[in-house]
């Protein structure tokens, strides 16, 4: 056998060794994956959706259109749909306006961003002006002590008699 | 200029935060200006003209544009939605006239899935054509907030009459031999 035969048989068994546990487990995983995807229940499925009529979320609302939209999902449900199946579902019967959350994309986007925008926009600004705030305040305490104007001595003979007085 | 920076920056945020509110609020859309124009006689074109719809329990699509040249009856509606059940005989009675003067009634499902609205099609004996608006920005053009609704569209694709409410009486009646013999 020469070398480069050696070298090529060594890579092969190299890249079965290494290739047959990763197909084993992507295998595996696919197989749990589908076996433990959970079976949906009408209060997990409702809790991400709204009643499109009445705009209110669906767990509270009263109406016929609610009514309408959990037998679709007690329909999906009974047909073994997963919770992700039925929210695609009831986005294609009665569009994006069925979802509690909007969609991440296009104007409600604004919703996912505007949020923590501020938020940051409020620490940038904390972090800007609290150490100039305490630089200020620092300043502000040191500045008294050394623009007090110095007492008349009349004015300082009075304030030691009236001190001495009171150290007795 | 330093010490303005920061409230010129916070003023400046919130000014965008109030244009967005602004915006969305505006793109909301529950406008009643097609009502007013419609009393007034200054008819509208019909939006959403173009807007292709699916058709129920078909893989096709339709617009308001296919039907154009013919006068057409939109009816919005939904299978939960008892004045729609109410409502439907009538439709179904009026386009059964209408057929013979080019003219339909175009019913649009809202907020309802394709299989409810289905058996309401089939429960109530409906011919006319139904197409499904998922997005509701069709019915959202014409200013709707809710079911049912019923617009009529003459020969030049113009909103020239509706009603917010379930049909009632011989509205339709009248308004249609009204608007069939101004376009003859």
């Amino acid at each position: 056998m020469t070398r480069i035969a050696r070298t090529a048989g060594a890579t092969a068994l190299l890249i079965a060794l290494v290739a047959t546990p990763l197909s084993l487990a992507t295998a595996t995983a696919t197989a749990t994956a589908t076996a433990a995807a959970p079976r949906a229940s009408l209060t997990d499925v409702e809790s991400d959706l709204m009643c499109t009529e009445c705009r209110e979320p669906l767990p509270v609302a009263q109406s016929p259109e609610a009514d309408a939209e959990r037998s679709y999902i007690r329909l999906l449900i009974a047909q073994g749909e997963t919770k992700s199946q039925i929210l695609k579902n009831m986005v294609a019967q009665y569009g994006t306006s069925v979802l509690g959350k909007p969609p991440a994309h296009g104007f409600n986007l604004t919703v996912y961003m505007i949020p923590p925008a501020i938020l940051a926009a409020g620490a940038a600004i904390l972090a800007f002006t609290l150490p100039r705030w305490r630089r200020r305040t620092r300043a502000a305490a040191r500045a008294p002590a050394a623009s007090v104007p110095a007492l008349d001595p009349a004015d300082a003979q009075r304030l030691e008699q009236e001190l001495s007085q009171f150290r007795g | 200029m330093r010490r303005f920076a920061i409230p010129a920056v916070a003023v400046s945020v919130a000014a965008g935060l109030l244009a967005l509110l602004a915006f969305g609020v505006a793109h909301q859309g529950t406008s009643s200006s097609i009502d007013a124009k419609v009393a007034r006689g200054d008819y509208p074109v019909a939006p959403g003209a173009h807007m292709q719809m699916p058709i129920l329990g078909s893989s096709g699509r339709e617009s308001l544009v296919d039907l154009r040249g013919k006068v057409v009856v939109i009816n919005v509606f939904a299978s939960w939605c008892g004045p729609c059940a109410t409502e439907a005989p009538i439709l179904e009675q009026e386009q059964r006239q209408l057929v013979k003067h080019d003219a339909t009634v175009l019913g649009v499902t809202y907020l309802d899935n394709s299989s409810d609205s289905e058996q309401f099609v089939h429960q109530h004996g409906i011919t006319y054509p139904v197409v499904r608006d998922v997005s509701g920005n069709f019915v959202r053009g014409f200013g709707a907030t809710g079911v049912p609704e019923t617009y009529v569209i003459n020969r030049q694709g113009q909103v020239v009459a509706l009603r917010r409410e379930q049909l009632a009486g011989n509205w339709l009646q009248q308004t249609m031999t009204r608007i069939l013999a101004q376009s003859a």
